[in-house]
C-alpha cells in the first residue's frame, strides 16, 4: 500500500538559487539558439524571424558539414588517447614519489593555468617554426639545411591540444590513483604477480575512473575547440568548432551558427550521457572540486 | 630448523637507518612477534622478508636459501596488512583466489581452496560478495584467508588487529593463534602492544629505535628483561638505582639508596661485578604494600606514601612515593585498598627482581 506523503517544499527553496542560476545562464541561452536555428539569414547580420527548417536541410544534407563532424571526432579521439597515454605516467609518478613537497610538483600542473592559452598555443610558433628552437638547433648542429616544416598541420594542432589540456588529464588520473591502499600493489605481488601484472591487475583497473573522467574532459574540450586550429593548423586543418566561428563571425550568418552550435552541444550531449550511464558523473567532481 | 634467518640485516633510508645490524632467526612453525613502538623498524623488517623493501647490509634466508636478490612474487609468502588490503573491484572469491591464479591452480580446485579457505576463517560462502559489503573484522578475515590459501612457506602479518575495536582484537587473536597452530605455518607477527605479544608469541623479539633490544620466550623477555627498555616496555617495571656490594657466593648483594642493601640470585645479576653501577627491576605486580610499620620481618621494604590510584576494576594500581623516586605497584583489590595520602611500606622479593647494567645515555 502507498504512503500518501506530504510535499516538502523546503529543499527547493536552498536550491532554487542554483536553478534559477541554471535556468538564466544555461536554459534560457540554449533555448534562444535553438529559436536562433529557425530564423533565416537574408543578408550579411540581417536576419528574418521566421520558423522553418532551412538551416537544418543544410547541415543533414550538405557533406562539408558531415566531414567537419567526422574530423573532429577523430581529432578528439587522437587527442583523448594520446593524453591519456602521455598523462598516466606523471599522474603516475605524482602519486607514487617519495618527494615530499608533492604540492610543489601538483602547482607545477596549474602553472600554465595562470597563462592565457592562447599565448601558450603560439608559443609553439616559436618551437616548431621554420626559425623555432628546434630548427635552430637542427641547422646548428647541421643535421639538416632546410628548416624541416612542422607547423600549420594536423600534427602541430594535436600537439597544441595535448599541451594545453595534458593537465586536466593528470589531475584526473592523479586523484584517483591517490584514492588507492598502499598496500594493494604489495599484496598482489606476494600472492605472484610481477610489478606489471601487479599494476594491471589492481591500479590500472582502480584508477579507470579518474581516467574516465580525464578522457571525458579532454574529449569534450578538444572537440569543442576552435582556436588551436587557427593558430597551429592549416587550411584543412579546421574542427567543428571553426565552422561556427566562420558562420557567426565572418558570414554573420547567425541562424546557421545557431544550427551549428546546437549541433555541437548535442552531439557532445551524447558524449557526456554515455560516459554517465557508465562511469556515473562523481569521479568528475572529485577532480575538480 | 629455522624457517627464516636474518643476519646481520640493515636498512637505510637515505642517511636515516631505520633497521641496525639485526640477526633473528624464525624457527620452522613458530609464531614470533617483532614487538616494539611505533617506527623502530617492524614493518621495514617485514618488508624486507617479503621482499618488498631490499636490505642495505646483511642477508635473508627463507628455508635455508639466501633470497637477497629473489623478487616478492617467488618468494612464496603470505602477508596481512593492518588496513586489510583487500582488492576493493574483486569478490571476495577473486579475493582469495587471487594468488592460486598465479600459481596455474585450476579454477575447479581453486574454488575447493577458495571454499576451504572460508571455512578455515569461519565466513562459509561469502564468495560473490564485495569487500566494503564486510564488516573490519571480517575483512581481515579474509585478508587471512588469501594469505593462507596459497600455503605460503612464512605467513607474514603487520599489525592486524590493530584496526579493530578492542572486543572484537581479543576475539581475533585468539582465533588467529588457533588458525596458525592449525595449519603450521611460521608466522611474523609484528605489533605495538604487548598484550597481544605476550599472549599469541612463542617467541618475542623486542625492538628500539631499529635495534634487537631482547629475544626469547614471551615469559623469559617479561620476567627477565635484558635492558631497560625491555623491562619499562613489558607491563610496568620498576628501575631502582643500585650498587654492587660483592659478588662472591651465590648471591650478589646490591645496595640500594631507598631500600638499603640485599642480595638477588646471582644469574639475575648480568654478570655485574662488584663496584658496578646497574638498576633493580622490580615489575608493578611484584612490588607489595603494606600498612605502615607492618611490613613482614626480615623482607626488603622501604617507607612510602601512595600518590594516587588507578582503579581498574578487580585491579588497582598504585603511585607511591619512596624518597625522590616514584614507584608503581599493581595488584587484585583484597580488602579495602590504600587511600591517597596513606603511609605505607614498600616490599620488594629480591629473588625476584634482575639487575641491568646502567646503561650509556644512547646517542
Ligand atoms: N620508504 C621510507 N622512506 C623513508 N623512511 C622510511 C621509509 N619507510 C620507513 N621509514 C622510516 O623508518 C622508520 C621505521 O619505520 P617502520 O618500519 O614503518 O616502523 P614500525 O613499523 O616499527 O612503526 C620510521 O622512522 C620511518 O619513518
Ligand atoms: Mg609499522
Amino acid at each position: 500500500m502507498a504512503k500518501a506523503t506530504a510535499f516538502d517544499p523546503r529543499p527547493w527553496y536552498l536550491l532554487s538559487p542554483a536553478l534559477l542560476a541554471i535556468a538564466f545562464l544555461v536554459i534560457a541561452p540554449i533555448c534562444f539558439i535553438l529559436v536562433y536555428s529557425f530564423y533565416i539569414n537574408v543578408d550579411l547580420g540581417v536576419d528574418e524571424v521566421a520558423f522553418q527548417f532551412g538551416n537544418w536541410q543544410d547541415l543533414l544534407t550538405d557533406s562539408y558539414y558531415h566531414n567537419a563532424i567526422w574530423k573532429t571526432f577523430r581529432m578528439a579521439v587522437i587527442v583523448t588517447v594520446l593524453a591519456a597515454f602521455l598523462g598516466y605516467i606523471p599522474a603516475y609518478f605524482i602519486a607514487h614519489t617519495n618527494f615530499r613537497r608533492k604540492w610543489l610538483l601538483l602547482l607545477l600542473l596549474i602553472l600554465p593555468f595562470w597563462v592565457s592559452f592562447i599565448i601558450r598555443t603560439m608559443s609553439w610558433i616559436h618551437i616548431m617554426g621554420n626559425q623555432g628552437a628546434i630548427n635552430g638547433v637542427l641547422i646548428w648542429l647541421g643535421l639538416t639545411d632546410e628548416p624541416i616544416s612542422m607547423m600549420y598541420n594536423e600534427f602541430a594542432v594535436i600537439v597544441g591540444f595535448i599541451h594545453v589540456f595534458l593537465p586536466y588529464m593528470i589531475l584526473n588520473v592523479y586523484v584517483s590513483l591517490e584514492g588507492i591502499d598502499r598496500n594493494l600493489e604489495p599484496a598482489a605481488r606476494t600472492l605472484g604477480c610481477t610489478p606489471w601484472q601487479a599494476f594491471r591487475e589492481v591500479t590500472l583497473p582502480l584508477s579507470l575512473p579518474g581516467l574516465a573522467a580525464g578522457s571525458l574532459l579532454v574529449f569534450v574540450l578538444t572537440a569543442g575547440s576552435y582556436v588551436t586550429p587557427i593558430i597551429l593548423g592549416g587550411p584543412n586543418d579546421f574542427l567543428f568548432g571553426n565552422l561556427i566561428y566562420d558562420a557567426v563571425v565572418s558570414e554573420l550568418n547567425w541562424p546557421m551558427g545557431a544550427t551549428l552550435s546546437f549541433t555541437l552541444l548535442f552531439l557532445l550531449g551524447i558524449v557526456v550521457v554515455i560516459y554517465s550511464r557508465f562511469m556515473g558523473l562523481n569521479q568528475l567532481y572529485k577532480a575538480l572540486s | 630448523m629455522a624457517q627464516v634467518e636474518l643476519r646481520g640485516v640493515t636498512k637505510s633510508f637515505g642517511a636515516f637507518l631505520a633497521v641496525k645490524t639485526v640477526d633473528i632467526d624464525f624457527q620452522e612453525g613458530s609464531f614470533t612477534t617483532l614487538l616494539g613502538p611505533s617506527g623502530c623498524g617492524k614493518t621495514t623488517i617485514l618488508r624486507m622478508i617479503a621482499g618488498l623493501e631490499k636490505p642495505t647490509g646483511g642477508d635473508i634466508l627463507i628455508g635455508g636459501r639466501r633470497v637477497n636478490d629473489v623478487p616478492v612474487h617467488k618468494r612464496n609468502l603470505g602477508i596481512v596488512f593492518q588496513n586489510y588490503a583487500l582488492f576493493p573491484h574483486k569478490t571476495i572469491g577473486e579475493n582469495i583466489a587471487f594468488g592460486l591464479k598465479y600459481r596455474g591452480v585450476s579454477r575447479a580446485d581453486a574454488a575447493k581452496k577458495v571454499s576451504d579457505a572460508l571455512d578455515i576463517v569461519r565466513l562459509p560462502g561469502v564468495e560473490d560478495r564485495y569487500p566494503t559489503q564486510l564488516s573490519g573484522g571480517q575483512q581481515q578475515r579474509i585478508a587471512l584467508a588469501r594469505a593462507i590459501v596459497i600455503e605460503p612457506d612464512v605467513l607474514l602479518l603487520d599489525e592486524p588487529l590493530s584496526a579493530l575495536d578492542a572486543n572484537l582484537r581479543e576475539e581475533l587473536r585468539v582465533e588467529l593463534k588457533t588458525i596458525q597452530h592449525r595449519i603450521g605455518v611460521t608466522s611474523v607477527f609484528v605489533t605495538h602492544d604487548q598484550s597481544e605479544a605476550l599472549a599469541m608469541s612463542d617467541r618475542i623479539v623486542v625492538m628500539s629505535a631499529g635495534r634487537v633490544q631482547q629475544q626469547g620466550e614471551p615469559e623469559e623477555v617479561y620476567n627477565a628483561p635484558a635492558t631497560e627498555f625491555v623491562a619499562s616496555f613489558l607491563g610496568a617495571a620498576n628501575l631502582i638505582e643500585a650498587t654492587v656490594a660483592s659478588a662472591d657466593g651465590a648471591d650478589v648483594v646490591v645496595d640500594t639508596r631507598h631500600f638499603g642493601r640485599f642480595a638477588v640470585p646471582k644469574k639475575a645479576a648480568n654478570g655485574l661485578g662488584p663496584g658496578a653501577r646497574g638498576k633493580v627491576v622490580a615489575r608493578a605486580e611484584k612490588l607489595k604494600l603494606y600498612p605502615a610499620a607492618s611490613a613482614p620481618e626480615g623482607g626488603v621494604s622501604a617507607p612510602g606514601t601512595v600518590e594516587a590510584t588507578d582503579y581498574q576494576g578487580q585491579i588497582v594500581r598504585y603511585f607511591v612515593r619512596v624518597g625522590d623516586i616514584q614507584l608503581q605497584s599493581v595488584g587484585m583489590i583484597d580488602g579495602s585498598p590504600f587511600q591517597e595520602g596513606t603511609e605505607i611500606a614498600v616490599g620488594i622479593r629480591p629473588d625476584e627482581c634482575v639487575v641491568l647494567p646502567a646503561e650509556e645515555p644512547s646517542e
